[in-house]
Order: C-alpha cells, then sequence, then structure tokens
C-alpha cells in the first residue's frame, strides 16, 4: 500500500449547533479494502460519514477522494465522483418503484438492472412495486443496489444489517462478501461486531468523536482501548 | 345544472394551471412563492400586448408563456435562489414584496384599466353540449386544463425526470447523495410552473379580465387549492382544483350569501380530518 488511499480523512471536525461531534477525525481507506467503523451510539459514525458525503459539513479537516479535496465539495459532485452511500435509514423513495429507483441514478460503469436482478431475484420479482410497500430486507437489498448502479469506486455503509431477521443480515452479509471479492472498497459502519471483525481488513474504532484505535481486526479484542470505548 | 359543472370546471382548469408549479415547487424545496399569481397576470398582459400587435390569440399564448417562463427563471436565478435556505418567513416576505412590485408595474407599463383579452376567433361562439349551449372557449379551457394535466401525468410518472422529480420531493438529501443535481431539477420545475402561471393568465383573459391586481383573487385560490390537495402532488393539485372550482361556482349560485366562506370552511374541513392534504405526495401503493 504504498500508493495514496482512495479515501482519507484528516482532522475532521464537526460542529452540530454547541455540541462538538467529530473532534479531530482521521482515518483511511486504500482501494480495494474493507474498513468498519465501530464505537458506541453517539460516538461520530454516522456523521463521519454524512461528513465524507458532504451532507453534514466540517468546520476544520480535510476529505480527500481519489486525490481530490472533496470537504468542500456539494453532495451531489461528491456522488458523482465515485462514492455510494447507503444511509442507515436506507431512504427508501416512497413514491417511486422499485425499478426507479434502478434507473434513477444509473451511470455509465454501474450495476446494470440484469445485474441487480440476477444478484437480487426478489427485486425483480417486485420490480413494479412502490419503495414504501418493501420489508426491510428487500428495502436494504434495494439500497445497495440503487448506490451500485451509480457505479461507485467506493461504497460508504450505514449499519447495513441493522433491524433485520437473521436470515436477511445473511443475505445481506453474503452479498457484501461478494462486492468485497470484487475488489470494491468499502466504508462500513457496523453494530454487528462479529460480522465487522469476520469481514474487514481494517477497524477504526471511534470515542466520542474521536479515534480511540486503528488495527487489524485480529487485534481488536486485545486493546485495551476496545474495553474502554466499547461497551461489550 | 350542466352549466355550473362546465362553469366549475372551467374555472377548477384555470386554477389548475396555476396551482400545480406552486405546489410542485413547494413540495420539492419548501419554498414558498407568492409571487406566482404576478407572473399569471404578467402573461395576461404580454398576452394582451401580443394581441393587439398581431391580432392572434395564439401568437399571445406562446408570448405570454414564454415572458413568465423568462421573468421567472430570471427572479430565480437573481433572487429567489439566495433564499432557499432562509426561513419560510424570509420567503414569504419577500415574495410578498414582489407582488406589489408587480402591482405597480403592470400599472406604469400596461395603465390602470381593465381590458378584456379577445378570443380566438375560431373559438367564438357557443357549442351544444350535454344538451346546453356553453361558449366554445370556455370548453377549449377545459380541454387545455385537461390535456395539460395529461401531459404533466405522464412526464412524472412515466419518464425518468418525472422520477427524480419524485425522488426530489421524497427525499432531497438522498437524491443528491446518487449524483444528482437537484439544484438545477428544481429550476426547470420552477420555470416550468411559471409558464404554467403565464399560460393561465393569457387563457384567463378572454373570461375574466386582465387588469393590475388580477393575480390577488387566484393567488389565494391557488394557495387554498396548494393546503386542500396536499403540497407537492401532482394529483392533489387537479382533485384541489377540481373541488375549489366546484365550492366557488355553486356556493354563489346555491349560497350566495355564505358564497365567500364556504372555501375557508371547506379548506379548514380539509385540514382538520387530513392535515396533508387530501392527496399529499408520498408512497406509491
Amino acid at each position: 500500500m504504498s500508493s495514496a488511499p482512495l479515501l482519507s480523512v484528516d482532522g475532521l471536525h464537526v460542529h452540530y449547533d454547541r455540541s462538538h461531534v467529530l473532534q479531530g477525525v482521521d482515518l483511511e481507506v486504500p482501494e480495494g479494502t474493507v474498513v468498519a467503523l465501530v464505537g458506541r451510539n453517539g460516538a461520530g459514525k454516522t456523521t463521519t460519514l454524512k461528513a465524507i458525503m458532504g451532507i453534514v459539513r466540517g468546520s476544520a479537516g480535510t476529505v480527500r477522494f481519489a486525490g481530490r479535496a472533496i470537504a468542500a465539495e456539494r453532495t451531489d459532485r461528491i456522488a458523482r465522483l465515485g462514492i455510494g452511500y447507503v444511509p442507515e435509514t436506507r431512504a427508501i423513495f416512497p413514491s417511486l418503484s422499485v425499478e426507479e429507483h434502478l434507473t434513477l441514478a444509473a451511470r455509465a460503469g454501474g450495476w446494470t438492472l440484469e445485474r441487480v436482478y440476477d444478484r437480487f431475484p426478489r427485486l425483480a420479482e417486485r420490480r413494479r412495486a412502490g419503495g414504501a410497500t418493501l420489508s426491510g430486507g428487500e428495502q436494504q437489498m434495494l439500497t445497495i443496489a440503487r448506490a451500485m448502479t451509480t457505479g461507485p469506486r467506493l461504497l460508504l455503509l450505514d449499519e447495513p444489517t441493522e433491524g433485520l431477521a437473521p436470515l436477511v443480515v445473511e443475505e445481506i452479509a453474503g452479498m457484501l462478501r461478494a462486492l468485497k471479492a470484487e475488489g470494491m472498497t468499502l466504508l462500513l459502519v457496523e453494530q454487528n461486531l462479529a460480522f465487522a471483525l469476520g469481514f474487514a481488513d481494517m477497524v477504526v474504532l471511534l470515542g466520542r468523536g474521536q479515534v480511540r484505535w486503528t488495527g487489524a481486526p485480529a487485534a481488536f479484542h486485545a486493546a485495551p482501548e476496545t474495553r474502554a470505548w466499547l461497551a461489550v | 345544472m350542466v352549466i355550473q359543472l362546465l362553469n366549475g370546471m372551467q374555472l377548477a382548469m384555470l386554477l389548475f394551471l396555476l396551482s400545480v408549479g406552486l405546489s410542485v415547487v413547494f413540495g420539492l424545496m419548501r419554498f414558498v412563492n407568492l409571487a406566482h399569481g404576478t407572473l399569471f397576470m404578467l402573461g395576461a398582459f404580454v398576452g394582451l400586448s401580443t394581441v393587439e400587435a398581431t391580432g392572434s390569440f395564439w401568437w399571445a399564448l406562446v408570448a405570454g408563456t414564454l415572458a413568465s417562463a423568462i421573468v421567472g427563471g430570471l427572479l430565480y436565478l437573481g433572487l429567489l435562489r439566495r433564499l432557499q435556505a432562509e426561513s419560510p418567513l424570509k420567503q414569504v416576505l419577500v415574495t410578498f414584496g414582489l407582488i406589489f412590485i408587480g402591482l405597480e408595474a403592470a400599472r406604469i407599463i400596461w395603465g390602470d384599466y381593465a381590458e378584456r383579452l379577445p378570443g380566438p376567433a375560431l373559438l367564438a361562439g357557443s357549442t351544444a353540449l350535454f344538451g346546453v349551449v356553453y361558449p366554445t372557449y370556455r370548453l377549449f379551457v377545459i380541454g387545455l386544463g385537461l390535456a395539460v394535466a395529461a401531459m404533466l401525468y405522464f412526464g412524472l410518472e412515466r419518464t425518468r425526470v418525472g422520477a427524480i422529480i419524485r425522488a426530489g420531493v421524497d427525499d432531497r438529501t438522498m437524491t443528491a447523495a446518487l449524483g444528482i443535481d437537484i439544484g438545477r431539477v428544481f429550476f426547470v420545475v420552477f420555470v416550468l410552473g411559471c409558464a404554467l402561471a403565464g399560460l393561465a393568465g393569457v387563457v384567463a383573459g378572454p373570461v375574466l379580465s386582465v387588469y393590475a391586481g388580477m393575480d390577488m383573487g387566484v393567488l389565494v385560490l391557488s394557495l387554498v387549492v396548494v393546503v386542500i390537495g396536499g403540497p407537492g402532488s401532482l394529483k392533489g393539485a387537479f382533485v384541489g382544483a377540481i373541488l375549489v372550482g366546484m365550492v366557488e361556482t355553486f356556493g354563489q349560485v346555491w349560497l350566495p350569501e355564505v358564497a365567500g366562506m364556504l372555501l375557508y370552511g371547506l379548506m379548514a374541513a380539509v385540514l382538520a380530518l387530513r392535515p396533508q392534504g387530501l392527496l399529499p405526495a408520498g408512497p406509491r401503493p
């Protein structure tokens, strides 16, 4: 990993009104790797992803993607540079059909409809259904597939397995493993530690707006910071 | 009875043309543009001048529509765009101010008297329909409104641009996070809404008369349409316009003493039972 990482965040600060949510976050995501961002509720994981996407603005710090400073860019430009976003809320469009979700923002190099339907036969069955009528698992598949139709180089995933039945979690996990095997770069916020540690190449532990530990998954449980900053 | 229905429908279609832009613009950006009625008036006056210059109602229709689209687009780029991040109160105050500027400008340019815009010779006279004889031009107004509604429905529900607009109404942030420039989408919708307001102005010219201040009454009615139908929704604007058109028309015939209040009673009832409007933008079956 001699070349610059695909994504690097340096000294990122974010304020919401008077609370200082991110207090100088540094992290790197090298191309072709999976980085898991873990930490307690309120540690700043979601805010980190939103700041990378330009949805919330940092008050200080830099974000570089593919060699470009993007911290001041508009969200739609950041997305077009090649970052896909799967938010925690899933943000399905209730007034769009499944198929419209998948053609809305499709770009060259992204997943085609055939590819999505091949991978998720369930979405193919429900192609005419309204977004709001989908089950939680179907919504999560659709959110990931929607992001992949834009042809991203980096995918930001915010708790993709949260609130899903174990069987569905396994289905989503299987598809994330397939993405990884294809060489996709992922930055994953995950509460499910067992899954995160088994899947990621690197783990970044956030605690109260700062990075408390960074390292390989194998070393995670032995690190003293883990006990201090993560309620297990 | 049939005549009143047709009258109500004719008013409804005018209100639909005027309200649909207002409604979708509000749904997409939570942006309140009270000067929408001013663009209706602008369309009517430009249409009037065009008829006087060319003698053709059809050129007036084109010129009035274009004038409102262009002035609306310039207003957006020069002024309204900056208000987007501001509070609704500021939007209301600034666009309310624009109403008065528009009113004075109309008085200075076109004078302070009412004039009827002559309708097209082709549609002069009356047509027998459903057992009544009804002015042909008014039937044209109804047909035009229905045609525009059908085109907008097709555009919004069946095309990719339409899907982008609906996605923007549902969730602006997520739409942007997919790489879609929501500001540009909004501009297109805003200008289209202004064009339709201008079109409504020309079309209303032969029915109502053209005068400085003709925008005030219809602005209030179109706001009622947006509230009743549910902001951001094409179907809502359509159904709201029909309700308001019918209540206005039948109210004045059957209950003239309380006709003025009837509409607000309807609005209060809708707001009490369905605060989000009758057919708000949202989930698809």
